[in-house]
């Protein structure tokens, strides 16, 4: 393939709820901080990709509010995976020669209350309660049972999960909620669905994020290498066939392909990273993602949390930002702000919660569905 | 199973009723039973009628089968926030069925207490208004249920 990608500008607004802006204002503020982020103008960029999920015509709209150039914009959904398959959406255009610089946004306003997963097909009665469930909470409780019935892992150490990545947001400026939540309190919190109590599951907020991708030739043209980060690999994979598809959605097997692509493209192991910003969804969600990145052996996800191996200071610090659980989780804002995270810790500018001397990291996110996008950076 | 007295763990009579489901399928006789297919080309079991095989690709040769009606609890979760008009705590469960495919639904018969529940519980597949669960809107329906498979037999 052609020429390498990088990331020269990116941003994200600080996660919250804001009632009176529309999903257009609130993705524009975005779009319009990366600009700032590298001092081009939106009238530099060539195409717009745009994740959100609860619009339509987001990107063209973004352009109303800041710069009709009447460039290409395509809009993009694919549940969790909205922001991040946008943003390779962008990198692939670039791989290809189509474009040399380009803007991606992942936006999101979220609803109140529970996420339902949709029905496949047009069932009878809603299912829901009827036929177990389908809300978030329960699928993502299914996935810490599977976990728990083939290695005995606790429920104590997924609640020290959302421990850890709560403790992380209190040194993040841009995260939702910045509160210490100590074990106790995690387990003692309304359970929701077994094991997940309202402290594991993710914050349901507001927010966006932006990056601007370039071309090699181009980012030097500018003289944007300074700050840039490379994107050394992206992979993106719908779920292959496994056994129980139909009854349990499942998030493991998406993740292992996109890993294990994501891994080869960028000529890399697990030991090679140095930061890792996960889909923590939910903490029964992490835990298996530890082992579904390769972080650990398979059945050693709950080790790991007791050792402190993912926590900030640990061997491979796992989402410093606070993550879903408690920077919060615009579904299609999220996969963009993974990556902005990242880019702040390879740049070395992540203040208070920076990751000592990172030079690779990697964003992971995974749609119901399935979607998932894998995505490693290096600092260039 | 006790034939002379009314156990909650029995079927209901399904006559006049529609299935909850797509893949609910109710007999003359007031019976039901759920639908699947099977995958003359590699054997895998699908819940409810399909065209294709999403395993071996096959694009024929999925034979309409009945699922079978005892299996094997592989997963669930206790259920304690849901929507308002749905009655909790609930046991949401995934059961391999002992004939094959995987299906999901409500496992009732059973404190809904995750210490109390153990994987791998033998199963069985039963009928019941679909409002014993999620009320009038499940009015006129009819569901699955899981229930242990010890309930009943004594």
């Amino acid at each position: 393939m052609a020429d390498n990608v990088y990331i020269v500008g990116t941003d994200m607004i600080r996660f919250g709820r804001f009632d009176d802006l529309g999903v257009p204002e609130i993705g524009a503020e975005a779009a319009l901080l990366a600009l700032d982020d590298c001092g081009l103008a939106i009238s530099d960029m060539q195409a717009l990709y745009c994740g959100n999920l609860g619009e339509g015509m987001t990107g063209q709209k973004i352009l109303a509010l800041i710069g009709q150039t009447g460039i290409p914009v395509v809009n993009c959904t694919n549940a969790c995976a909205t922001g991040a398959t946008a943003f390779r959406e962008g990198w692939a255009a670039i791989k290809a020669g189509i474009h040399d610089l380009v803007l991606c946004v992942g936006v999101e306003k979220m609803p109140r209350g529970m996420l339902v997963r949709r029905p496949a097909g047009f069932e009878p009665v809603p299912p829901e309660g009827l036929i177990g469930s389908g809300t978030m909470p329960a699928v993502f409780s299914h996935v810490g049972m599977e976990h728990m019935r083939q290695y005995g892992t606790t429920f104590e150490q997924f609640a020290k999960i959302s421990v850890k990545n709560h403790h992380h947001s209190t040194l993040n400026p841009k995260a939702m909620y910045r509160k210490e939540t100590p074990l106790e309190m995690v387990m003692e919190a309304e359970m929701i669905a077994y094991p997940n109590t309202k402290l594991m599951c993710s914050a349901n907020v507001d927010g966006s994020a932006a990056a601007i991708l370039v071309s090699e030739r181009k980012a030097r043209e500018l003289g944007l290498m300074d700050r840039a980060v490379k994107v050394r690999a992206s992979a993106l994979t719908s779920d292959p066939y496994s056994e129980r598809n139909l009854a349990m959605p499942d998030v493991n097997s998406a993740t292992r392909l996109a890993a294990r692509q994501a891994y080869d493209m960028a000529g890399l192991g697990p030991d090679d990273i140095d930061l890792i910003e996960l889909h923590d969804c939910f903490a029964t969600a992490e835990l298996v993602h530890y082992e579904n990145l390769g972080l650990c052996r398979d059945g050693e996800g709950g080790r790991l949390i007791d050792a402190g191996e993912t926590a900030l200071g640990g061997r491979i610090p796992v989402n410093v930002s606070g993550g879903l659980l408690s920077k919060g989780h615009p579904l299609g804002a999220t996969g963009i702000a993974n990556i902005y995270e990242v880019a702040t810790h390879l740049r070395g500018e992540a203040g208070a919660r920076q990751v000592a001397g990172a030079r690779i990291g990697m964003t992971h996110v995974v749609g119901l569905g399935t979607a998932c996008a894998i995505h490693i950076l290096e600092k260039a | 199973m006790k034939m002379d007295t009314y156990s909650v763990m029995d079927s209901i009579d399904a006559r006049g009723r529609q299935g909850a489901t797509l893949y609910t399928h109710i007999g003359d006789d007031g019976s039901a039973w759920l639908e699947g297919s099977r995958c003359a080309a590699c054997g895998t079991v699908y819940t409810g009628a399909r065209t294709s095989c999403g395993r071996c690709f096959a694009r024929d040769g999925l034979e309409s089968i009945r699922l079978g009606a005892t299996g094997k609890l592989y997963n669930y979760t206790v259920v304690y926030r849901s929507y308002p008009h749905i009655k909790v705590p609930f046991v949401a469960a995934i059961v391999d069925l002992d004939e094959g495919g995987t299906i999901k639904g409500n496992l009732v018969g059973i404190d809904p207490d995750p210490a109390r529940i153990p994987f791998g519980l033998p199963v069985r597949v039963i009928f019941r208004g679909a409002e014993e669960a999620i009320g009038e809107q499940g009015e006129g329906f009819v569901a699955h249920f899981f229930v242990p498979a010890s309930e009943g037999e004594a």
